[in-house]
């Protein structure tokens, strides 16, 4: 191999090696902090995750915010209109957070309730973000489904 | 009447700027100089009817004309009439339209100091430059027109949003525009230079003041953007990641990487190709951050309701930008690699090592920013990807670009000075290692404050160390050309944007709390001690005001006012109290009413946030300084001049051919 060739290869390889471990390290970075979001329905149905952190969206039902005394805890109830999930959070809620607004909260399952983090409400009253908005209309979608098919089980 | 002829001027602009794009680049080419001449007068022409549009919709807004839709959707009555000004660009048709003034304000800029370019270069530019206004125009009229009526006129409108009533929506969103906009004009460079098949780097020198400028401002309306952030949201934080500060912080990165590469071109002739793709790709990232904030395709702090048709167009014009300059570039990039050669240890290598971090790092950003936008399309599920993976990449990316940083400046073009390096080296490893020491003895007994000031010791010190040698070595008046002041500044800024983010992160002591009238919180070495709510009233808000008495060791420092307002249609808004100093912020912000007068409030003691701050305004500085280097005043003959210090001989010209 003449010289020339070979400092060549030594740069293309230097050059493989330096892509390769930088594409590992996002590869890795991005698998570290991914979170899923998940309407109330499809953790119902077991989809979400049962020990990481994943984001649970929908919307604030209706009389159930509690706050305990005291202190910064607060439950309130997330919803799709077709499943509720009970949520607990300490700290302070965003301006925007009330009844009926769209949320999205990030934490995990503890006992059968959700055990938030961080809890976003958007700047816009009238502002439903996207993804909750697709969670809420999946989850009508597979609520029809199943009661179409009991519909016809029965006949 | 009178808005519809806001919508007319609008219209003729947009017939204008079709002409300013048509006309010139048809005169270039073939070599017809009353139509190229015809570049000038359309781009202004083109001026003045953005700017009627624009005034009538201020009109429309100070006089409150209801009848526009935009105008009833975001002010009411009660809107302060100091509010009603900024409220203009408060929402998307209006920013679109601000977006389109300072686009001309930057061709009128080109149109008026570009007159010593050559001709046909100069014509090409401008009808660049006409091209993208006219995409804009077109996508205001046809999906966004701040002129639509609403009829019957409501009585009163609906409101500025509360989160925008605030001094930083004066200032923000046009210093951002400014920058954004800004590098449409190396873009309108670099595409003029491919079209008239440009091989020579003279262009280059031509449009380094502009993409300096630009890039000014960027850092100016970044750093005006996360301050408002941090005062406004009422979370503290400073920078979030969000997709919309990321569509504003991938420009910046390739703009920084941009004038680090134009620089290698101007003074040495070589990364030419390197250099124009730069170009083009700063400016495409800033039309993809508008689509980003325009498009309502991602979540975020800024998507407010969105219109998908929107997106479509932007994304089509994207598509036509990108991909019409990227062919060009294909078929007319300079194919033999020019330049002078440089050894491994070189000037010319660190600022390659730089360029490659920074580029690097836009595209991991961009890939964490678009990566929820994958998933959707190839329904693999509605991913976020969280603010550690930003954090950590860019932590990773950004550590061998501070590690060059010193040296760059240090080292000769060409061929550096090892036994400089060895003896600059040892001097800011040792002062490094020095601050390190004074701060443990300081009290600082954790890694990453330790780390902070090392590290940022490490670049003043080297910034400081070139600044000296520059002293002794070059002769009087010619020691700090504006052009090398100015990479002072930023460089010098970048160290104490360092210190700010880092020290702000490791030290920061931030409390939710819950208090009663008369209790006390023990926040670090300060008492804050809530003295109730009180009710207060506002031009247009109501709001519960809480009163705070911060005191150390029994001294009283400052009484915080933190409030939480109500406007008309029931908007809660959160507006923190800080106290701001040089080495720390006092933060106080009030959460929830807990009942019997006891509420939640958010207490921060924050070390050194100014600093994050004051290290972008140092860049700000850094990157108008150099701009203003009368190297770039420009002659008739800069072509020849283009790569001369090749022969040079005398020290000075070595010294300058060093700056």
């Amino acid at each position: 191999m003449n010289p020339v060739r070979k400092r060549r290869l030594i740069v293309i390889s230097l050059i493989v090696l330096a892509v390769g471990i930088a594409a590992a390290l996002t590869v890795f970075a991005l698998q570290q902090n991914m979170t899923y979001l998940y309407s109330p329905s499809e953790v119902e149905a077991g989809h979400a995750p049962m020990h990481a952190r994943f984001r649970l969206g929908g919307v604030v039902k209706e009389g159930s915010i509690h706050r305990v005394p005291g202190t910064l805890t607060t439950d309130f109830v997330v919803t799709d209109r077709f499943h509720d999930m009970r949520v607990q959070y300490t700290g302070i809620l965003p301006d925007l957070f009330r009844e009926g607004q769209s949320v999205i909260t990030t934490g995990l399952m503890q006992n059968g309730q959700f055990d938030a983090s961080e809890v976003l409400a958007k700047h816009d009253e009238t502002y439903m973000p996207k993804e909750v908005a697709d969670a809420i209309a999946k989850a009508k979608a597979e609520h029809r489904i199943p009661a179409a098919a009991q519909g016809g089980g029965t006949r | 009447m009178i808005p519809e002829l806001g919508q007319l001027a609008l219209i003729l602009a947009l017939l204008l700027a079709a002409l300013q794009c048509a006309l010139p680049i048809f005169g270039a080419w073939r070599d017809h100089r009353p139509l190229m001449a015809t570049a000038r007068s359309l781009a202004v022409g083109q001026f003045v009817f953005v700017a009627l549009a624009f005034g009538i919709l201020t009109y429309a807004f100070l006089v409150q004309d209801f009848s526009v839709a935009y105008v009833a959707q975001n002010s009411n009555l009660q809107l302060p009439w100091w509010y009603r000004f900024p409220a203009v660009w408060g929402a998307h048709e209006g920013s679109l339209l601000l977006w389109v003034l300072i686009l001309n304000v930057w061709t009128l800029a080109v149109a008026a100091l570009g007159g010593k370019l050559p001709e046909r270069f100069h014509a090409r530019v401008l009808g660049v430059l006409g091209f993208v206004a006219f995409g804009f125009l077109l996508f205001s009229l046809t999906t966004s027109n701040p002129f639509a009526r609403i009829l019957p006129a409501p009585a009163d409108g609906a409101d500025l949003n509360p989160v925008l009533q605030d001094p930083g929506l004066i200032m923000h969103p046009p210093v951002l525009y400014m920058g954004y906009v800004g590098f449409s004009v190396a873009f309108a460079f670099a595409i003029a230079a491919l079209l008239g098949g440009e091989l020579q780097s003279a262009w280059v020198r031509w449009s380094r003041p502009w993409t300096n400028v630009a890039w000014g401002f960027l850092s100016a309306g970044i750093v005006a953007g996360s301050w408002w952030a941090y005062s406004e949201l009422g979370w503290g934080g400073w920078w979030f990641w969000d997709p919309v500060e990321n569509a504003s912080f991938m420009p910046w990165l390739v703009g920084a990487a941009l004038i680090h590469a134009q620089a290698v071109t101007d003074k040495r002739g070589g990364l030419r190709a390197w250099t124009m793709l730069l170009a083009i790709f700063a400016f495409s990232l800033s039309l993809l951050g508008t689509f980003l904030v325009r498009s309502g395709v991602l979540t975020s702090v800024h998507s407010f309701a969105a219109d998908p048709k929107r997106g479509v167009f932007i994304l089509g014009f994207l598509a036509v930008v990108v991909g019409g300059s990227l062919l060009l570039y294909a078929l007319r990039a300079p194919k033999v690699a020019g330049g002078k050669p440089f050894a491994l240890a070189s000037r010319e290598t660190l600022i390659l090592i730089g360029n490659l971090m920074l580029t690097v790092a836009a595209a991991t950003v961009l890939l964490g920013t678009l990566y929820p936008l994958v998933g959707e399309a190839l329904n693999i599920g509605r991913i976020s990807v969280g603010a550690p993976y930003f954090g950590f990449l860019f932590m990773l990316l950004m550590t061998p670009l501070v590690l060059a940083l010193p040296f760059a400046p240090l080292s000769r073009w060409g061929n550096a000075d090892l036994a400089l390096w060895k003896r600059a080296g040892l001097r800011i490893v040792g002062l490094s290692i020095l601050s390190g020491i004074i701060g443990w003895v300081l009290g600082a007994r954790d890694f990453l404050p330790l780390l902070g000031v090392t590290a940022a010791t490490y670049v003043l010190s080297g910034t400081a160390i070139y600044a000296i040698k520059r002293w002794k070595e070059a002769p009087r008046g010619k020691r700090y050309p504006l052009e090398m002041f100015g990479m002072l500044c930023a460089h010098a800024g970048v160290g104490v944007f360092i210190a700010g983010a880092i020290l702000t992160r490791s030290l920061s002591i931030e409390q939710d709390v819950a208090l009663s009238p008369g209790q006390t919180a023990h926040v670090g070495v300060y008492d804050f001690k809530f003295d109730g709510v009180a009710e207060t009233q506002g031009p247009n808000w109501l709001a519960q005001q809480g009163t705070v008495d911060v005191s150390k060791n029994g001294e009283t420092i400052v009484t915080l006012y933190p409030q939480k307002r109500t406007y008309p249609r029931g908007q809660v808004q959160t507006e923190a109290s800080i106290h701001p100093g040089v080495f720390r912020d006092l933060y106080v912000s009030l959460g929830d009413p807990l009942g019997d007068g006891d509420w939640a409030l958010r207490v921060y003691d924050k070390p050194f946030v100014r600093w994050i701050w004051a290290g972008g305004l140092l860049m700000m500085l850094g990157g108008f300084c150099a701009a203003a280097d009368k190297r770039f005043r420009m002659r008739r003959e800069a072509t020849a001049l283009e790569v001369s210090g090749a022969t040079a001989t005398t020290r000075i010209e070595v010294v300058e051919q060093n700056a």
